[in-house]
């Protein structure tokens, strides 16, 4: 690029982009760039002498909010003027690679950052398990640029450099604790999640083959007039990696396997942030992409989306342990959205939008408040705990509200995504799969209800004689105190106080994934901010 | 492994390796190299003086955690990316300046700053990686 001044101007201005940037255009890369680059100071800074674990969790909040700061604006941005791109490193679209916010995108980050600082506040609250220099929130700020990115990038491949980027950051937190149960948990998720990419990177691969091109805004013009493609080998491949990502039916057996052994701010965010990444992709690229190939997928789809949510009602319904309850409850939540996908209606990719910016907060409430109950109770074992209505009247509340949302009762924020699946099912004459819908949340409800009686409303039931126990993590939840600090109470509060607001006012949020659904349905405006002037 | 010509030739062998890595990672604009391939040869020399010296006189030698160096690198490189915006151009734009030194001029590039944040980032992580499996091996 030293010879620049070498090459003709009008040739450099088909290949870059020369005009200026306004500075707010900077809000489109801010919600990685900022997580990124603090993370590593962070991670930098953790090894000072006299830094300490304090030092880094009041500048992690810092970062966070600041993130949070640029998700706010951007998100209103991208409301007031529709998508925008910015192309890294002034190279042009669909060579160089662009980030591009629309609405859905913009969204989805902007609730990732809330859900990251409220898990970060949480964890200033919780013991730590490992080494004072390493607690988790380096990794809290890696995972969340990795997220972002893959929220707002407009490229496929640089999609997937983003989930490696969140794949990585997440096995460092699964990892960071002692326990032999959490390396375990680490390796069933590793493995399948590697597995996962691996096939997102083939099909990645077969797309660049294809089309030769890997710009999302650029494949949305091109692809559904190509002849000759094998889009439905490449949807089912897309389809079978994000389902892996997403936890969606026969794939989706790590999730419970893994998601209970960590700290209870590392599960919630797992929960709350990584199986939405992989619905979310299956809405940029199968519902945006690929529409036509979708549509011969669909009754697939519908099949893996109802087996998805009843294998989570029963899961429920059988699940003893309280930590891994939540899981179940997420897995049916991630099939609810899948028949969001397959209706391929506009109602059933706005109940899908609704379902999982709502989950979000749901998932990081329910695990965290779950994890809570199970260390108040001194077991997470359903059968030997008991009695925490009497002790803690408000947080049990509380977790009534949260388990009313799951199950997808008014009016609660689950009730009106899951209104609209199954309004859109019964649309296209597709009754079992508004059956599967009702059936599942008829398992939540049954299966919530026995929980909460059990370790909420059943008296309490004396300690188990010491040293039965197989568990290592038992003898550590019992010896902590026995009250609910500031730290553990505020996220619960903001993140259970976000759903029933979602619940009692759904318009706002209705109207916002009724407008992102719609851009994916018809990416017009997404296609003409990475490429001005161009006609899909 | 820890032989006596071993011992005496790996200090020799870690310094030529790691003037060469660094040799390695400016050439790499224009010719083969660059960042990932210079950090790997740095990485392997700090894994040779592990094995030859022991990998607790390696960590003393590098003063700073191997993973700090790689932190301080990625945050480089974040660096080098955010500078066009005090510019008005988009993210991660190569910006150049010439540098006037006394006998010739040096072009120095945002871009030269990110791949030294990749050098220090490949050299941090695989140093680390090497260190804890020698560090194993010696228990």
């Amino acid at each position: 690029m030293a010879s620049t001044a070498a090459v003709s101007p009008a040739l450099l201005e088909q290949a870059m982009s020369i005009a200026p940037v306004p500075p707010e255009h900077w809000l489109i890369v801010a919600p990685v760039l900022v997580p990124l680059a603090g993370g590593a100071a962070l991670i930098a800074l953790r090894h000072r002498p006299g830094a300490g674990r304090a030092l880094v969790g009041r500048l992690s909040i810092l970062l966070l909010a600041l993130t949070l700061a640029a998700n706010i604006g951007l998100f209103l941005m991208v409301v007031e003027k529709g998508a925008l791109t910015m192309v890294m490193g002034r190279w042009l679209p669909p060579f160089g690679i662009a980030f591009t916010a629309d609405r859905l995108g913009a969204a989805f980050s902007l609730s990732a950052a809330a859900i990251a600082l409220l898990a970060a506040i949480f964890t200033r609250g919780e013991a730590g398990t490992g080494a004072p220099a390493y607690g988790p929130e380096p990794f809290h700020l890696l995972l969340l640029a990795g997220v972002s990115g893959a929220f707002l990038t407009g490229d496929i491949f640089n999609l997937y450099v983003w989930f490696e980027v969140l794949l990585i950051a997440s096995f460092g937190l699964l990892a960071l604790g002692p326990d032999r149960a959490e390396l375990d948990g680490a390796l069933k998720y590793g493995f399948l999640n590697l597995a996962g990419t691996t096939l997102f990177l083939v099909a990645v691969g077969l797309v660049y083959g294809v089309t030769g091109t890997l710009n999302m805004a650029d494949l949305a013009m091109r692809l559904p007039a190509m002849e000759g493609v094998p889009a439905v080998t490449l949807a089912a491949l897309f389809l079978f990696a994000f389902s892996m990502k997403a936890a969606a039916f026969p794939v989706q057996f790590w999730l419970p396997a893994a998601y209970h052994t960590p700290r209870a701010s590392t599960a919630a965010l797992f929960a709350a942030l990584l199986t939405k990444v992989g619905v979310y992709a299956m809405l940029r690229v199968l519902v945006m992409l690929m529409p036509a190939p979708l549509e011969e997928l669909s009754l697939l789809i519908a099949a893996i989306a109802a087996a998805t949510m009843l294998f989570g009602g029963l899961g429920v319904l059988a699940e003893r342990d309280l930590r891994r309850l939540p899981g179940f409850v997420l897995i049916s939540g991630i099939g609810t959205m899948l028949a969001g996908i397959a209706l391929h209606s506009p109602g059933g990719a706005t109940g899908a939008i609704f379902y999982g910016l709502q989950s979000m907060a749901l998932m990081l409430a329910l695990y965290l408040a779950l994890f809570e109950a199970a260390r108040l109770a001194g077991t997470p074992d359903l059968m030997k705990g008991g009695g925490l209505y009497a002790r803690h009247p408000l947080f049990s509340g509380l977790v009534l509200a949260l388990f009313f949302a799951a199950a997808g009762l008014p009016p609660f924020s689950g009730f009106w995504p899951k209104a609209l699946i199954v309004k859109a099912a019964l649309d296209i004459g597709a009754w079992w799969l508004a059956g599967a819908v009702l059936l599942s949340g008829f398992f939540l409800t049954v299966g919530l209800a026995r929980a909460y009686m059990l370790a909420f409303w059943h008296p309490q039931r004396p300690p188990a004689p010491v040293g039965r126990g197989p568990q290592t993590g038992q003898a550590a939840l019992s010896a902590r105190p026995q009250k609910l600090a500031l730290t553990t109470i505020l996220p619960l509060a903001v993140a259970a106080l976000a759903v029933i607001g979602f619940g009692l006012f759904p318009e706002r949020l209705l109207q916002l994934s009724g407008d992102a659904a719609s851009g994916l349905a018809d990416p017009a405006a997404y296609v003409g901010s990475v490429f001005p002037g161009a006609k899909p | 492994m820890n032989t006596l010509i071993f011992r005496t030739i790996a200090p020799f062998l870690a310094a030529l390796m790691l003037v060469f890595s660094v040799f390695v990672l400016l050439r790499g604009h224009n010719e083969p190299g660059g960042g990932f391939i210079g950090g790997l040869i740095a990485a392997s020399a700090f894994a040779i003086q592990g094995l030859a010296q022991g990998v607790s006189a390696v960590r003393r030698a590098l003063k700073m955690d191997p993973l700090g160096i790689a932190a301080i690198g990625l945050l480089l490189s974040a660096l080098a990316g955010f500078l066009p915006f005090l510019g008005a151009m988009p993210f991660m734009t190569g910006l150049w300046i010439d540098l006037n030194l006394v006998a010739d001029t040096v072009p120095v590039s945002s871009v030269m700053l990110f791949d030294i944040g990749v050098y220090l980032v490949v050299a941090g992580t695989v140093t680390a990686i090497a260190l804890a499996l020698e560090e194993k091996e010696t228990d």
